[in-house]
C-alpha cells in the first residue's frame, strides 16, 4: 500500500513537471511578462505577412509585440497598433520603423531604430518613418522594370 | 422479412446497450462521494492504469520524438530550414501525437485489462455477491476505474510530450547538428501554451473519459463467459480506437478548423 501511495504520488508529480517543462520551456511561456506596455502606431505601405502577436525588436532584442492590425480608410495604409514595454521609454520621435523577415522564408517582425531627436514617443503617437515588408513580386516587377529600360 | 426483423433487432441492441452504458455512466458521475473509501481504491487503480502504463508511454514518447526529429530533418535540410524541426517536433506532439497516441496506448494497455478484470469479476459472480452484501459494484469497482482512468490520461500525455519533444531535441540538436539556440526559440516561439498545450490536453481529457468509459462499460455488460470477456476486451480496444480517432478529427476541427 505504502509503494502504491508513494509511486501514485511520484506519477501525478511527473506530470506536473511535464506540464510545467511543457509551459515554460516547450511554449516559451513568460510569467514575468506582466510588465506595462504603452500603445504606439505606425503607418505601412505594405505589411505582407505581419500577423497580430508578431514580435516588435530593437537591434534584435523584443521590446514589444504588434496588438492589432487595420486598414487607415483616409489614408489607405496598414495601421499597425504596437505595445511597447514600459521599460523602454527611449524610442525618440523620429524612429524608424520596418518590417523585416526572420531568414528566407520565417515569420515577418518590426524592427525599430532610434534617431536623433531629444522627445520621446509617448502613448498613442506615430512612427512616421517607416518601410514596407518586401514583396517578392515587387521586387520582380522592379528588376523587369530596369532591364526594359536599359 | 427474417433479414429485416434481424437488422431492427441488432440496432435495437445497440440502442439498448448504449442506453446501458450511457446509465452506468451516469451513475459513476453522479455518486455521492466518500473521499475515506474511495480515495485507498482510486490510489490503487491509478496506479494500475497510471503508473504501470509509465514506461510503455516513456518509450514510445522518446522513440516517436525521435522519428519525428529524424524524418523532420531529412526533408526541411533540402530548404535549408533545419531549425524548424524544433517547431514541428512540438506542434505535432503537442496538438496531435501525444494525446492520440497515448490515447491509443492506453486503450491497449489499460482498456482492456480493465474490461477483462471487471469481465472476469461478473463471470465468477463477484459483482453479485457484492450486490448481494449491499455493496454497490458501480461504487465500489466501476467509479474508482472510470475516474482513475480519466485522471491519468492527461497526465501520461503531457509525460509522452515532453518525452518526445527531448527525444526529437536529442535526435535533432545532439545527433545532426542542429544549432541548439535555435531549434529551441522557434520551438518556444511557435507554441502557444494556451492554443496548443492545453487544447492538447484537453483532448487528452476527453480521450481518457471515452476509453474508460468504453472499457468499463464493456467489462460490466460482457456475457460472462469465457468468450464473452474475450469478445469485450477485443470490443474495447476496437472500439476506444476508432472513437479515439473520429473524436480526435472533430476536436481538431473545432479547435484548429476556421469554421
Amino acid at each position: 500500500m505504502r509503494i502504491t501511495e508513494i509511486s501514485v504520488g511520484a506519477f501525478l508529480l511527473a506530470g506536473i513537471i511535464a506540464l510545467l517543462v511543457l509551459a515554460l520551456n516547450v511554449s516559451g511561456l513568460n510569467l514575468s511578462n506582466a510588465e506595462g506596455t504603452y500603445t504606439v502606431y505606425a503607418r505601412f505601405e505594405n505589411i505582407g505577412g505581419l500577423t497580430a502577436r508578431s514580435k516588435v525588436t530593437m537591434s534584435g532584442v523584443q521590446i514589444g509585440r504588434v496588438s492589432n492590425i487595420e486598414l487607415d480608410e483616409k489614408m489607405l495604409m496598414a495601421r499597425v497598433e504596437m505595445q511597447i514595454f514600459n521599460s523602454v521609454d527611449y524610442l525618440t520621435t523620429d524612429s524608424s520603423a520596418m518590417i523585416l523577415t526572420a531568414g528566407l522564408l520565417g515569420e515577418k517582425y518590426i524592427g525599430v531604430s532610434v534617431g536623433a531627436e531629444d522627445d520621446v514617443l509617448k502613448d498613442g503617437d506615430y512612427i512616421r518613418d517607416t518601410q514596407s515588408a518586401l514583396v517578392l513580386e515587387d521586387l520582380v516587377g522592379k528588376f523587369l522594370l530596369n532591364k526594359a529600360s536599359e | 422479412m427474417n433479414q429485416l426483423a434481424q437488422l431492427g433487432r441488432g440496432a435495437l441492441g445497440k440502442l439498448a446497450a448504449f442506453g446501458r452504458s450511457g446509465i452506468i455512466l451516469g451513475h459513476v458521475l453522479v455518486a455521492k462521494p466518500q473521499p475515506r473509501t474511495m480515495l485507498p481504491l482510486l490510489l490503487q487503480q491509478i496506479y494500475f492504469v497510471g503508473v504501470l502504463s509509465l514506461i510503455i508511454i516513456v518509450v514510445s514518447g522518446l522513440f516517436i520524438g525521435m522519428v519525428l526529429g529524424l524524418q523532420g530533418y531529412t526533408i526541411l535540410v533540402d530548404y535549408g530550414s533545419e531549425q524548424a524541426v524544433g517547431q514541428m517536433v512540438a506542434l505535432s506532439l503537442v496538438r496531435e501525437l501525444a494525446p492520440v497516441v497515448t490515447a491509443l496506448l492506453f486503450a491497449g494497455r489499460a482498456g482492456s485489462a480493465l474490461t477483462a478484470e471487471i469481465g472476469l469479476m461478473k463471470a465468477t459472480e463477484q459483482l453479485s455477491s457484492l450486490e448481494m452484501i449491499g455493496v454497490d459494484p458501480l461504487r465500489r469497482i466501476i467509479a474508482p476505474r472510470f475516474w482513475a482512468g480519466f485522471y491519468c490520461l492527461p497526465v501520461l500525455a503531457a509525460i509522452f510530450s515532453v518525452v518526445g519533444v527531448y527525444g526529437g531535441a536529442l535526435v535533432g540538436v545532439d545527433w545532426l547538428g542542429i544549432y541548439e539556440g535555435s531549434f529551441w526559440a522557434n520551438m518556444q516561439h511557435s507554441v502557444d501554451f494556451f492554443d496548443d498545450v492545453l487544447n492538447g490536453l484537453f483532448k487528452a481529457v476527453v480521450f481518457g473519459f471515452v476509453v474508460t468509459w468504453i472499457a468499463v462499460f464493456q467489462g460490466y455488460d460482457c456475457i460472462p463467459t469465457s468468450e464473452g470477456i474475450s469478445q469485450a476486451t477485443t470490443r474495447t480496444v476496437v472500439l476506444s480506437s476508432l472513437a479515439v480517432l473520429a473524436l480526435d478529427f472533430v476536436l481538431t476541427a473545432l479547435m484548429f478548423g476556421d469554421f
